[in-house]
């Protein structure tokens, strides 16, 4: 009961703040200053944006208009190139399998991360500190010094070419900071809604994921957030461990960049355009429903 | 019930664990054997050298060259990112004037926030396709575009070397779409700072005769210090890695002559297209000396600082 009160409080939203409404003082200099504000900022978002929209633009072109004035529009907007990213170059099938790997390793990560992170952060034995911190150690280390023997212990497993050893070798890299981050917040919950679960007979397992999983929701969405973009943006993991061979298997990022290269010999600027665009529309519909939670998502570990 | 403590301990701690052991902790204390190998070639039998190829590793050119690089990121990454994020963070947040006891955002706070972040969820790779085209060497890519416009020749955006060759053209094209992508984080991450920062102190400022200028310097920078080293700590480990967009955006791997090279994409190189896997993992241990003692460094200088404001 005490749970789910305590998560409601938790997940309030913050109090709104009041309407933007006339300054109470516009004096020339303010309005001065105002404006040029705007103008320095206008130009930063159309510097943001205006790669974007070349590239959607730049989808419904023909070969010769690519390579005519950037932004003149299309004389007839095309479709045919998005067919042919779509099946030719094969971005639904990378898509498909960057949705089925990410699924499973974000799940995976957040499953096996908040266990160990729960009893990390709340049991009391030997050789916790030192488990501890071997999981946080991982946060310095560069991947890539791991990157020859990683290769060669996925080849020996028989995980090469695997989605299953992509999806094991992402949990693996991933648990750093979700143990790091999530046994930071396992201490913040109060101990005692655990203690009274305890007495009331319910087990070890039955009080982490009954009690505290739910209480521990909010660290639970930001890390979430966090883990699914890294993962479905990786692109070094992928290019070592799904190989030229089983171009069948591929996630997006390495589709896209193959693609790149490929579009060069082929002369199917439409196609890559298409690809890439296929690529960033599901980011950006994703940003814009989960922008608050991204925001706070993504820069949690820096404000820890 | 405490006896079942250790089963549930063991239980919750083996998947995980093992799973870390055997594709993180196992990987990383092989590597620093490896690096003492010769290892060359899928099935060659390694034999132990001992430092032998760090002893070449310093000898060689390359190595070198990706190092310079390193130094010229961790100057020109944070001087870019957090120049122009502080800036703009700064227009969003305090240009608004204040309201209620906080500083009010400037008209359509929200709205910049979110575009500005925008390129932040977007994947490193296909960002770096896109601005592969924008960067095109000839008349047909933005970049040239909008000189063209102003009656300037074609650029070679990413093959052409002048002036420097730690300071490239082809190398700072690169790092202008790292800044790209990174400013809208740290606007995002200074806002937060910003907003935590009392009105009064901007009122009575602006009472005192403060211009905006000297409300920057004088108030915004020294309370936001914290914030700042954080970012600029973030900042630095990115330094120490570069490896998609040069990957993706470089001529013939790092090129053109290794020019826009990193350390990463060497370690990639040379482990992967021409399976020499001692030579990649001692490349792999200086890179790790390198991120450490920066990180250390790093750690020391913001302690301080810390141990000060308390």
């Amino acid at each position: 009961m005490t749970a789910t009160k305590l998560d409601t409080e938790r997940t309030t939203p913050p109090p709104i703040y009041p309407a933007a409404r006339e300054p109470r003082y516009v004096g020339p200099r303010r309005n001065v200053f105002n404006g040029l504000s705007h103008v320095a900022l206008v130009v930063w978002a159309i510097t943001v944006t205006l790669p974007i929209l070349w590239t959607f633009l730049g989808a419904f072109k023909s070969n010769t208009e690519i390579f005519g004035d950037p932004f003149a529009l299309p004389d007839q907007f095309r479709l045919d190139a998005w067919g042919r990213a779509f099946t030719k170059a094969h971005i639904g099938q990378y898509m498909l399998n960057t949705v089925i790997v990410v699924a499973f390793s974000t799940a995976g990560t957040m499953l096996f991360g908040s266990m160990a992170a729960y009893v990390l952060a709340r049991y009391k034995f030997i050789g916790n500190r030192l488990i501890y911190y071997i999981f946080v150690a991982g946060l310095v280390f560069p991947v890539f010094l791991a990157l020859v023997p990683l290769f060669f212990v996925v080849r020996n497993l028989g995980l090469l070419n695997t989605h299953l050893g992509l999806i094991l070798v992402y949990i693996a890299y991933s648990l750093p900071f979700t143990v790091f981050f999530m046994a930071a917040f396992f201490r913040t919950l109060p101990t005692s809604v655990a203690e009274q679960a305890m007495i009331d007979g319910a087990s070890h397992t039955r009080t982490f994921f009954q009690i505290m999983v739910p209480m521990a929701k909010p660290g639970l969405i930001s890390i979430t957030i966090f883990n699914v973009l890294g993962q479905w943006n990786q692109y070094l993991l992928p290019i070592v461990l799904l190989s030229g061979e089983v171009e069948n298997k591929w996630v997006l990022t390495q589709g896209i960049a193959n693609i790149n290269t490929s579009a060069g010999y082929e002369a199917d600027w439409p196609g890559l355009f298409a690809a890439l665009s296929m690529a960033i529309i599901p980011m950006i519909i994703v940003y814009v429903i989960f922008q608050r939670q991204i925001q706070s998502g993504l820069t949690a570990g820096a404000l820890k | 019930m405490r006896q079942g403590k250790y089963r549930f301990v063991i239980g919750f701690l083996a998947i995980p664990v093992t799973l870390y052991a055997v594709f993180v902790i196992g990987p990383y204390a092989q590597a620093f054997y490896i690096a003492m190998t010769n290892w060359r070639g899928v099935s060659a039998n390694p034999k132990f050298i001992g430092f032998e190829n760090f002893t070449r590793l310093f000898q060689d050119e390359v190595f070198w060259k990706a190092v310079s690089h390193h130094v010229v990121l961790l100057l020109v990454l944070p001087l870019f990112t957090l120049g122009i994020a502080l800036f703009l963070a700064f227009l969003i947040n305090v240009a608004g004037g204040s309201r209620g006891g906080a500083m009010r955002g400037i008209w359509g706070s929200k709205f910049y926030r979110v575009v500005f972040f925008l390129p932040q969820v977007l994947a490193v790779a296909i960002v770096g396709v896109v601005f592969l085209q924008i960067y095109r060497p000839d008349g047909t890519g933005v970049a040239n575009w909008l000189l063209g416009r102003f009656g300037h020749d074609p650029v070679l955006w990413l093959t052409d070397t002048w002036p420097l060759p730690q300071v490239n053209i082809a190398f700072l094209t690169i790092i202008s779409v790292m800044v790209w992508q990174a400013v809208g984080f740290y606007v995002v991450l200074f806002s937060a700072g910003m907003s935590s920062i009392p009105a009064e102190i901007y009122e009575s400022a602006a009472l005192d005769g403060c211009g905006q200028l000297r409300m920057f310097f004088s108030v915004t920078l020294p309370l936001l210090w914290d914030t700042l080293q954080v970012a600029w700590v973030y900042l630095s480990i990115a330094a120490f890695d570069g490896f998609i967009l040069v990957q993706i955006m470089s001529t013939e791997t790092g090129g053109p002559g290794k020019a826009t090279t990193v350390l990463p994409l060497e370690i990639w190189e040379k482990a992967f297209n021409f399976a020499r896997f001692g030579y990649a993992s001692a490349m792999g241990v200086a890179l790790f000396f390198m991120t450490l003692t920066f990180a250390a460094l790093a750690l020391r200088v913001t302690r301080r600082e810390r141990i000060e404001l308390s």
